[in-house]
């Protein structure tokens, strides 16, 4: 095979592997909550073993080695003989993440320093011992593939050219009929190895009214003369040794003996003769041709009589590259921005409602929408893999925090765009890692609470009002808002007088440079706060906030967009610019009168709605569109909300309408701006900014009330 | 004649290695991804040898070669089981259903060949 081909095997075998990996851990997750039905185990064995199987075709040996260790644990729960206790599980899922590394690390061309592992590899090697079986000596029965074809056929053998003269006495059982081998074509493999004669034997040929169709009646004798070892005769009758007698004769040798049937037996049963007696074999071997061929055969040419139809096989799914996917929605996008465009020419143009031009782009209009939505479809994915990994998190800093902990899932089918999965890995990791460290106490806390001694991280996904929410609740301590506040006094992020709600003390957790652990802990302290899990979130347009229970536990709630090439917004006009504000922050637009506008400080103006005060924030002055405050009673107020959850108004000048908008990038075209997310082209060809609301509200907070109350945003 | 060989495995590692070697051997191949959707593609097929894996989900190798076996029409088409390890027991099982050889995994690509031209007609 050529150097490209095995390459594209190699990646599909990787690809694959990533999804055995995940059946595998879907499957011991099952097995530790006690689910270990035959079919669990038994994909759960199936994955190992597939792993195993390619990685020995590209002389993975770690990766082989580990798995077969791995998988001769598995093949002894799959058998029954070992249960899958909670001490048995322990190690399988650890081994779990030994495998996940050696498959990555092979896939990267690294190597695994054996020692790391040694000790999962002994504690799982310690399970396949079982009390009163002798323990078997490890053989791994794998030779290294040579993957190169065009070789010759028959491998030359190193022996020299002298020629062996050897006599066949073949004869045939019905076995090996009804088992589909031929006769024939045996003698033609030996008829390639040499010179041949050979001499059918017809004298057990019975009376055509007595004859059996699935008999066997024939025999033979041959003559071989060939350069090649006894061996590659032997090879030939491999598949028929225990389907008829075979006795091979060569010049010096006299009759194979009994034993060497035996062995040869073996040989082709086994390749192990070493773990079974020859005797035993010996007799093993008629048993497994016991079976009568008790059918009634049309005996031959079957096979030519019907037609071969080259069917194609039914697949469900194709492999695209992303790059391509990309191209793509890139393609709709552009599409969707010149559908409107056009939409805005005919409104100009002042066709009437009835028109075949203005009902045609209607149509167009809606297919497009369509288009886009499929398109966006390719790219969602499930959000099961990532999850997935979490349980591995939640395994490694429990056993790192002597703590009990278990994950549960919810909505892992819930499908959203793969860059949003891909860039959650690391908040996700970050936050299911401090709901472990920081949020669940000691099994010994935990059974003086009055709660069980074994915590639980809750980890849900669900799609709500078009946007996808993720949740990771733990039923641990809760937020200790005593110690939080403390805490910000100690490092100046507030001040010690300051009125705080509940709800204000636990957004404190997201100041950049907070941590309330008296110790930085290897695993949860690592640089990275929560104001990095913030901010990644809200690159991706996302919001996430925390609520928490004393005693009971905390959650923290993420909402994220679908995908991250459109958006639903509301276009407004500001001094004379139009601008998106994400539908999603919009909670619902009003029209100020006077008397609901006070003044707050020098600048500061808040809004009276509902018996609550709002911030109020002129987007014209804000941005640098213009100087002068905005006169509010001939504007519109945009009641927003923030990813804290907190309350602005937004004052612009008016409401355009609602669209659905194409992102682009504002870093990518031209660099990041305060206040603005990203930009869109309009039907009129021209450029809008999208808000960014958060950090519009955000700014405004630290101009007006200072750095002390930013969290309260 | 070209020959047809149907490859009835759920890895597509292996599924890809068995159609390269295969193809590049002159053979045409069927694929299918188990036991179920081997029986399938042999609805509209007749292949001249079955090369099957042995642990699948919903039908395994051996359901496989029992089924071919009881079928008077695919009865004739040998059938070559993958094994990972040379598994003794496991080969004894196929031959009891009726496999008529097998080929070692991982395999190598002569030896594939060499295996179905074996059983081949």
């Amino acid at each position: 095979m050529t150097v490209d081909t095995m390459a594209a095997i190699r990646q599909t075998f990787f690809q694959e592997c990533e999804e055995q990996l995940s059946e595998m851990e879907v499957g011991l997750l099952a097995m530790d909550e006690g689910n270990a039905d035959s079919e669990t185990v038994n994909a759960v064995f199936r994955a190992v073993h597939s792993i195993k199987g390619g990685a020995g075709a590209f002389k993975l040996t770690a990766l082989v080695q580990f798995a077969h260790t791995f998988e001769t644990a598995l093949d002894l729960v799959r058998g029954g003989k070992l249960a899958p206790t909670p001490e048995v599980m322990k190690p399988m899922l650890r081994a779990a993440d030994v495998l996940s590394d050696l498959v990555e690390a092979s896939r990267d061309g690294r190597e695994i320093d054996e020692s790391s592992y040694a000790s999962i590899a002994e504690d799982v090697k310690a399970l396949t011992v079982i009390e009163g079986e002798a323990e078997e000596e490890e053989v791994i029965d794998f030779q290294p593939a040579v993957i190169d074809i065009g070789g010759p056929e028959v491998a030359p053998e190193p022996e020299g050219p002298k020629l062996h003269e050897y006599r066949i006495k073949f004869t045939p059982r019905p076995e090996l009929y009804a088992n589909a081998n031929e006769a024939s074509l045996i003698i033609r493999e030996l008829s390639r190895l040499g010179q041949i004669e050979v001499n059918c034997d017809t004298s057990g040929v019975l009376d055509l009214d007595a004859v059996d169709p699935a008999g066997a009646y024939l025999s033979w004798d041959i003559k071989l003369n060939s350069e090649v070892p006894i061996e590659s005769v032997r090879e030939i009758f491999e598949f028929v040794d225990g389907e008829a007698d075979i006795n091979i004769e060569t010049d010096g040798q006299p009759e194979v003996s009994a034993a060497d049937i035996a062995s040869l037996l073996a040989l082709a049963l086994g390749g192990n003769s070493t773990s079974e007696t020859p005797a035993e074999t010996a007799e093993a071997a008629p048993e497994m041709a016991k079976e009568p061929a008790n059918e009634a055969a049309s005996a031959s040419s079957a096979l030519t009589e019907t037609p071969k139809n080259v069917a194609v096989q039914a697949q469900t799914t194709i492999r695209v590259e992303f790059d391509r996917v990309d191209r793509l929605i890139n393609l709709v996008g552009e599409l969707v921005i010149n559908q409107a465009m056009l939409s805005q020419r005919v409104v100009e143009a002042n066709f009437a409602g009835s028109s075949s031009v203005v009902i045609g782009l209607e149509e167009l209009e809606q297919l497009t929408r369509e288009i886009q939505e499929s398109v966006m479809a390719i790219r969602a994915q499930p959000v099961k893999p990532l999850f997935q990994r979490m349980s591995r998190i939640v395994r490694e800093v429990a056993d790192a925090t002597g703590k009990e902990v278990r994950l549960k899932t919810d909505g892992e089918a819930t499908e959203v765009d793969k860059t949003v999965v891909e860039r959650l890995a690391e908040p996700l990791t970050h936050m299911i890692r401090n709901a472990v460290d920081h949020g669940i106490e000691t099994p010994e806390e935990r059974v003086a609470a009055g709660k069980p001694p074994e915590g639980t991280v809750r980890l849900s996904a669900a799609h709500r009002s078009g946007r996808i929410v993720i949740e990771i609740s733990d039923d641990g301590a809760g937020i200790n808002r005593a110690k939080v506040r403390a805490s910000a006094i100690k490092k100046g992020l507030i001040s010690p007088d300051a009125q705080l709600s509940d709800s204000d003390i636990d957004n404190l957790l997201f100041l950049p440079g907070f941590s309330t652990a008296a110790t930085i802990s290897a695993i949860s302290g690592r640089g990275v706060g929560m104001d990095v899990v913030k901010r990644s979130i809200q690159a991706l347009g996302g919001r996430i906030s925390i609520s928490s229970r004393p005693g009971q536990g905390s959650t923290f709630s993420m909402s994220l967009p679908l995908t991250l090439a459109v958006l639903d917004g509301m276009a407004v006009s500001v001094a004379g610019q139009t601008l998106v504000v994400p539908l999603t922050a919009i909670v619902e637009t009003l029209k100020p009168k006077n008397g609901e506008l006070h003044g707050l400080g020098a600048e500061g103006r808040v809004m009276a709605i509902r018996n609550t005060f709002v911030p109020l924030i002129d987007v014209g002055t804000q941005l640098g569109f213009r100087d002068t405050p905005a006169d509010p009673e001939r504007s519109v107020a945009i009641l927003v909300e923030t990813g804290g959850g907190a309350r602005n108004a937004l004052l612009v000048d008016s409401i355009q309408d609602q669209r659905q908008v194409v992102i682009k990038s504002l870093e990518t075209n031209y660099g990041t701006v305060a206040g603005i997310a990203a930009a869109t082209i309009l039907g009129d060809g021209r450029v809008a900014l999208i808000l960014d609301v958060d950090a519009l509200v955000t700014g405004t907070f630290e101009d007006h009330l200072g750095e002390s109350l930013r969290f309260g945003t | 004649m070209t020959q047809t060989i149907l490859t009835i495995d759920d890895s597509r590692t292996m599924r890809d290695m068995l159609r390269m070697a295969l193809v590049e051997a002159g053979f045409n191949v069927l694929q299918a991804e188990d036991g179920v959707h081997g029986l399938e593609v042999l609805q509209t097929a007749m292949p001249d040898v079955i090369v099957t894996d042995i642990n699948m989900p919903k039908m395994d190798g051996f359901g496989v070669i029992e089924a071919v076996r009881k079928d008077p029409k695919y009865r004739r088409v040998p059938i070559l089981v993958l094994t990972t390890e040379s598994d003794a027991a496991k080969k004894m099982r196929a031959k009891e259903a009726g496999a008529t050889g097998w080929i070692v995994k991982p395999f190598e690509p002569t030896k594939l060949i060499a295996a179905i031209r074996r059983v081949a007609a």
